[in-house]
């Protein structure tokens, strides 16, 4: 991996770091079963996600709101996976 | 290695509640403010309260900040300062009505007034009946308060400094804080932040334990700088637990869970709260649930492969009553413990969720500390609030609602006291002292070269399991006294670990290592104070200070009414007295804590 990739994982792991406990725990799995595999549309709809505010993010992984974003749906579906 | 300087009129860590409410103090006072953060200011774990913000406004009944007074004494077991909580119960109403104005969206009346829910502990008349005093935004109360505050914050030109970890205080030889060197994440560069006032809100260390119901981000950054510093860290004894958070994650399951008719059971079984609370059974209060749980699992009785968790059953419960009801309980289970609850019964345990000690500090927000034959001199240029600090207004025990308060009007408070400072001072910054930032150099420098060092994550969950084993939410001498030993030989580990990521950018390793440097201060100091206090006070309850005639709950007012306060230095313990002598009013004298 190039060192701007790496670089640029570290951040969006950084980015997991929430202001909920239960998205901190999701996040965490994922990254240990996904780690720097993370391919380059995962890691597009990662950013998008951890963009998102903690409460919507926990409503969208928890399964209480859908969204028909396919690339959203997509990381959303390997997060819970995780 | 060339240290960058930046100078600012005030420095603030944290952007949780208390840093952005004591920012806007500062900004729009005029001062060149910058606020420092691991993450960005919405993100900070304030956004996780949901209960709301109590104030005697009397929106929906009669109520008075004197009764609120009486319940925030009563709560804290007499260990709060009674002129801090004067000062807070007083105030409240003040900072709500100011957050109303920032924007803030509470649920209001019909009549379109903030509109007031009942919460535990909160009664009318002195104890009398439960009154309506929370304000609360839906059950986005934290996250609302956030946004309200960074928009102003904005407005008023605060400057944020996202992402950057502040490392260590800069406090020079007569004991002034003049700053913190902080590590910007983006490009691993360090920089010294030249401040006249220097405000840590940092929020709590719930990590310490093993589980907790505490976001990562809450590693006691604040404390472990402070006692780095020589400050010392107030009541640190004083956790507060909550009974059912799932076994190996933390996640909160809800009383509503018990109140819909979930059972405890051990691994016999057997509903074991019939033995302990005969007539509330599982819906009793918290810490009798809690320490009926611990007692379980330490007499052998819990479940799973190492007997230590039980498990809350609502398999009983009809399937659609489940899914109307306890949607959001289904989906915590099925994601944390990896069970339906409806076909199977959550692993649960005691979970760590407050911290009522911290950096001791005034009701004004000056953090204070021993000297000469004063206990509380103020720390020049320094100043605390929230969850980090110890004003003291929860004592051994916070009520729910008042942590919001706390920050707000604490945040508030060390502001102004800031501003005022900062504003009589006539004279320049102060040279730094370039010992101080070389001693974070070499603690960097450590990190970066140490050989055959400690592994992190093995380090944190030995710390983890050792607070959780043997200070937890039911106490006994002898494991007290075991895990002092044990916790000081993880201090050891810590102090050598070794990372194998060298990289500048984002390097997480390096930035979870120097969290763990903070932690490990907090674990201490919490350990080595619960065993030296020989009673049972609020939060803080050991198995050899039971409910008595004499002491009743185990209290000893006698040899323990005081604040504990721990140095790091040779891990020292004093003591200063509780301040018994309110602002105004008399003193609300001491009595048996029962609800």
């Amino acid at each position: 991996m190039d060192a701007d990739r790496g670089a640029r994982l570290r951040r969006l792991r950084w980015h997991c770091r929430r202001a909920l406990l239960e998205l901190d725990l999701m996040f965490q799995r994922f990254w240990a079963r996904v780690g720097d595999d993370l391919d380059a549309d995962g890691e597009a709809g990662l950013e998008r996600l951890v963009a998102m505010e903690d409460h919507d993010l926990w409503d969208l992984v928890s399964g209480r709101r859908e969204t028909d974003d396919p690339q959203l749906r997509s990381i959303v579906e390997r997060l819970r996976q995780a | 290695m060339n240290v960058t300087k930046r100078t600012f009129d005030a420095v603030i860590v944290g952007a949780g509640g208390a840093g952005l409410r004591a920012a806007l103090q500062l900004s729009e006072s005029g001062l060149k403010t910058a606020v420092i953060t691991k993450v960005f200011p919405t993100r900070s774990h304030t956004v996780a309260a949901q209960g709301g913000v109590a104030a005697s406004l009397g929106n929906s009944e009669e109520d008075h900040w004197h009764w609120h007074m009486y319940d925030t004494v009563k709560g804290s077991d007499w260990l709060g300062d009674q002129d801090a909580i004067e000062f807070m119960c007083r105030k409240a109403n003040e900072v709500v009505i100011e957050l109303e104005h920032y924007g803030m969206p509470f649920d209001r009346t019909d009549a379109g007034k903030i509109y007031q829910r009942p919460f535990g502990g909160h009664m009318s008349n002195f104890g009398e009946k439960p009154v309506r005093r929370s304000c609360a935004a839906a059950d986005r109360t934290g996250h609302a308060m956030l946004h309200a505050l960074y928009q102003r914050n904005v407005r008023a030109n605060t400057q944020f400094f996202v992402e950057w970890m502040a490392l260590d205080l800069i406090r020079d030889a007569e004991g002034e804080v003049l700053g913190v060197i902080a590590l910007e994440m983006e490009t691993g560069d360090i920089v010294a932040f030249q401040s006249k006032a220097t405000i840590f809100a940092t929020g709590g260390a719930g990590r310490i334990y093993h589980s907790s119901t505490n976001a990562f981000i809450n590693t006691g950054d604040g404390l472990g700088m402070a006692a780095r510093a020589g400050i010392p860290l107030e009541d640190m004894e004083f956790w507060q637990f909550h009974p059912t958070g799932v076994a190996g994650a933390g996640v909160l399951i809800t009383e509503g869970v018990r109140g819909e008719g979930g059972i405890l059971r051990n691994s016999a079984g057997e509903r074991f709260m019939e033995r302990y609370a005969p007539n509330a059974k599982d819906l009793a209060s918290r810490d009798v649930v809690s320490r009926a749980m611990t007692t379980e699992i330490n007499e052998g009785r819990g479940c799973g492969p190492n007997k230590d968790f039980v498990l809350l059953d609502i398999t009983h419960l009809d399937p659609k009553v489940i899914m109307q009801r306890l949607p959001g309980i289904r989906e915590i289970s099925i994601q944390f413990a990896g069970t339906d609850p409806i076909k199977e019964p959550i692993p649960v345990v005691p979970t760590c969720h407050y911290q009522m000690g911290g950096i001791p500090t005034n009701y004004s927000g000056q953090v204070v500390a021993p000297r000469g034959s004063s206990m509380s001199v103020a720390v020049p240029g320094f100043y605390a609030a929230g969850e980090c600090a110890c004003a003291s207004v929860h004592g051994a025990n916070r009520l729910g609602t008042n942590s919001l308060l706390d920050l707000l009007v604490f945040g508030k408070s060390a502001g102004e006291t800031a501003v005022e400072d900062v504003k009589k001072s006539t004279r320049a910054h102060k040279d730094l002292p370039q010992e101080a930032i070389e001693r974070t150099l070499a603690r960097l420098n450590r990190l970066d070269t140490q050989k055959d060092g400690a592994d992190a994550h093995e380090s944190r969950l030995a710390m983890q399991r050792t607070m959780q084993n043997h200070c937890g939410v039911f106490r006994f001498a002898d494991k007290l006294k075991e895990g002092v030993s044990k916790i000081l030989e993880v201090q050891q580990d810590v102090q050598r670990i070794a990372i194998k990521d060298k990289s500048k950018v984002f390097n997480t390793a390096r930035i979870e290592a120097l969290e763990l440097e903070n932690l490990i201060e907090v674990a201490v100091s919490t350990m080595i104070s619960a065993e030296a206090r020989k009673e049972s006070r609020g939060a803080h309850v050991r198995d050899d200070a039971p409910d008595t005639p004499e002491r009743p709950n185990g209290r000893d007012d006698t040899n323990w009414l005081k604040h504990t306060l721990w140095f790091k230095e040779g891990n020292r313990l004093d003591y200063k007295s509780v301040k018994l002598t309110p602002l105004t009013v008399p003193t609300i004298e001491l009595k048996k804590r029962a609800y």
